[in-house]
């Protein structure tokens, strides 16, 4: 019986917090619980997100499948092994990017950082030479390689971090806020590189992130996890559905107009002879289109794809 | 197993050149450790003026143990420091999730790390006050070539005594957060214990075998008598496994203490 790459089952994991109780000198004992009831699986070759607000139980959640968090109960197992019992022999197979940390050497320059995982996961040197090769070109840091890391970009550091991330073909690849503060070419640059790695050598790919976009352009699967547990699996369409999510028609008349009346969609704003006018996202535009084109002078039309974002914050605001 | 050796030794000379990146900070600790080394050679030389068999040491033993002592304080890292500081902060900050992602023993890795810092201290901050007290001083060197392995040996087993004492006293900021307030006292214990103030053949007692039977006794106490000839055949073996026994002992202890802190405690931020 073969199982999936990543199995969480009824996973919780509890913290024990101390807090000051007023009128009282002994700190009161808590538990806090970071995760509870959580299941999901994911099969080799998948890209998936996995998205909440700040402190929903993302980190702890990831702590906990490469190995350096113990579960309070439920079962987790990566690549069939126990991560916590078996965190060593786990971490030769992953990988794991931090947006806000890095896995290098402050002090050495890149290529020593490089040498220095290379004894640390015992990678075969030839293997070693192509991998490096191919994501210095891919990731363009062929002239950083003996600049210390302390002296990069954040740019650089970040794509120096996912080369180092990479170089013992782990099998899954964690990435923590990957393009947290990144401008806008290198982010485009970044996703582009994680589809090409996805599709090229089959990595898995677990992402958290708070840029829907990354979402957007990486991931055929998300996961929403609020308050500890999962309260959406499934496809990005699906999220858009679930969320009744529109999409937006914005309307340039040739004259200012009372609010347009046409069939499937209402005017939400109205601001001189521009009007804003929302549908359902699984619906098509066209009649919508030629509705307001036939009753109307129109001077320009364009439509707005929905926003991921108000999607997920409906699913926040029912699950508190 | 042989890969895992090569990465180490490559940890540890990357420690050693780090350290080597500070030379005047280097040429400044030397000089004050020969400052010292002589102060305390004319207070020891008067003690033993008054009492030429105290502890069983003669005048140039004695002068001997000081300048030991001062070779040996930041090559064991007897305040604390050292690699183990690298981890109190990566504690602090959290950064220590990256250590506990690799595929490496924590515990072997910080040691690799803290021996290639010893050795850049041995090699400078050892080094450089001994031959100041050679010329200033009659300082007796080993007796035999056998001795002066056996030292060699010790020396090694009080960095690896030390780093593991250094090791706990860091792990404590997995609870406290920050480690200061626990080296601050750990320090005091070691000048204290280790014979660095006051050789521990001089305490009376039942204090003097206490002190004796602690670990700190491998940090200067063991190797000074190593060095200057107190024991031999067996008692040079049983000298070497008093520091082997803590040494197993201390780092035993510090793989469990980073079990529990891994089990219990938060590591520190998102």
């Amino acid at each position: 019986m073969t199982y999936p790459l990543i199995d969480v089952h009824e996973l919780a994991r509890c913290f024990d917090v101390r807090r000051r109780v007023e009128g009282r000198r002994r700190r009161s004992r808590e538990s806090v619980v970071a995760v509870h009831d959580l299941t999901f699986s994911v099969e080799g070759g998948e890209m998936v997100g996995y998205i909440g607000p700040n402190g929903a139980g993302k980190s702890t959640t990831i702590k906990m499948l490469t190995g350096i968090l113990v579960p309070t109960s439920g079962r987790v197992r990566v690549a069939g092994l126990d991560p916590s019992r078996d965190r060593v022999e786990l971490a030769r197979r992953i990988g794991v990017v931090f947006g806000q940390r890095s896995t290098l050497w402050w002090d050495l320059p890149l290529r020593d950082s490089y040498d220095l995982l290379q004894k640390m996961y015992r990678i075969e040197p030839a293997r070693y030479r192509e991998n490096l090769d191919r994501f210095v070109d891919l990731l363009d840091l062929g002239a950083q390689l003996d600049t210390p890391v302390r002296q990069l970009s954040l740019g650089q550091r970040m794509r120096g971090d996912i080369t180092a991330a990479l170089l013992h073909d782990p099998e899954v690849l964690y990435l923590d806020e990957p393009t947290i503060g990144l401008d806008v070419v290198s982010k485009g640059r970044l996703r582009e590189f994680l589809r090409a790695l996805n599709a090229e050598r089959g990595t898995t790919l677990l992402l958290t992130t708070h840029d829907l976009q990354d979402i957007e352009a990486l991931c055929d699967r998300v996961i929403v996890i609020d308050h500890g547990t999962s309260v959406y699996d499934g496809s990005l369409a699906g999220l858009h559905a679930q969320g009744g999510s529109t999409r937006t028609l914005v309307v340039d008349l040739v004259d200012e107009a009372p609010a347009i009346e046409v069939p499937g969609a209402t005017v939400r704003r109205v601001e001189g002879p521009r009007q804003w006018l929302s549908f359902p996202a699984d619906a098509s535009a066209a009649p919508v289109v030629s509705a307001v084109a036939a009753a109307y002078d129109v001077a320009d039309l364009s439509i707005q794809e929905p926003d991921i974002e108000d999607v997920i914050r409906e699913l926040y605001s029912r699950g508190a | 197993m042989r890969g895992a050796g090569m990465l180490h030794v490559a940890v540890a000379t990357r420690a050693f050149r780090r350290y080597s990146t500070y030379r005047a900070a280097t040429l400044a600790g030397i000089f004050t450790n020969s400052v010292f080394g002589i102060i305390y050679s004319f207070a020891y030389l008067a003690l033993w003026d008054a009492n030429p068999t105290a502890g069983g040491y003669d005048a140039q033993d004695a002068v001997t143990y000081v300048w030991l002592g001062q070779a040996l304080l930041m090559t064991i890292a007897l305040w604390g420091g050292g690699a183990t500081d690298d981890l109190a902060e990566r504690i602090r900050t959290g950064d220590v999730a990256i250590d506990l992602y690799r595929p490496v023993g924590i515990v072997g890795w910080y040691l690799a790390s803290d021996l290639g810092r010893a050795a850049y201290h041995l090699l400078t901050r050892g080094v450089g006050p001994t031959l100041i007290g050679l010329v200033v001083f009659d300082i007796a060197l080993p007796r035999s070539s056998v001795h002066a392995l056996a030292f060699a040996a010790s020396l090694v087993l009080a960095v690896v005594v030390s780093f593991a004492i250094r090791f706990l006293v860091a792990s404590t900021a997995f609870w406290l957060l920050d480690q200061s307030g626990v080296k601050v006292m750990s320090g005091a214990f070691a000048i204290f214990f280790s014979g660095m103030m006051l050789p521990l053949v001089l305490f009376p007692g039942w204090l003097g075998t206490l002190a004796r039977a602690l670990p700190w006794a491998s940090y200067v106490q063991v190797p000074a008598d190593i060095w200057l000839g107190t024991h031999s055949g067996t008692g040079l073996l049983a000298a070497l496994g008093f520091q082997v026994a803590w040494a197993v002992v201390l780092l035993a202890v510090c793989q469990g203490v980073l079990r529990v802190a891994t089990r219990k405690v938060v590591v520190q931020g998102g």
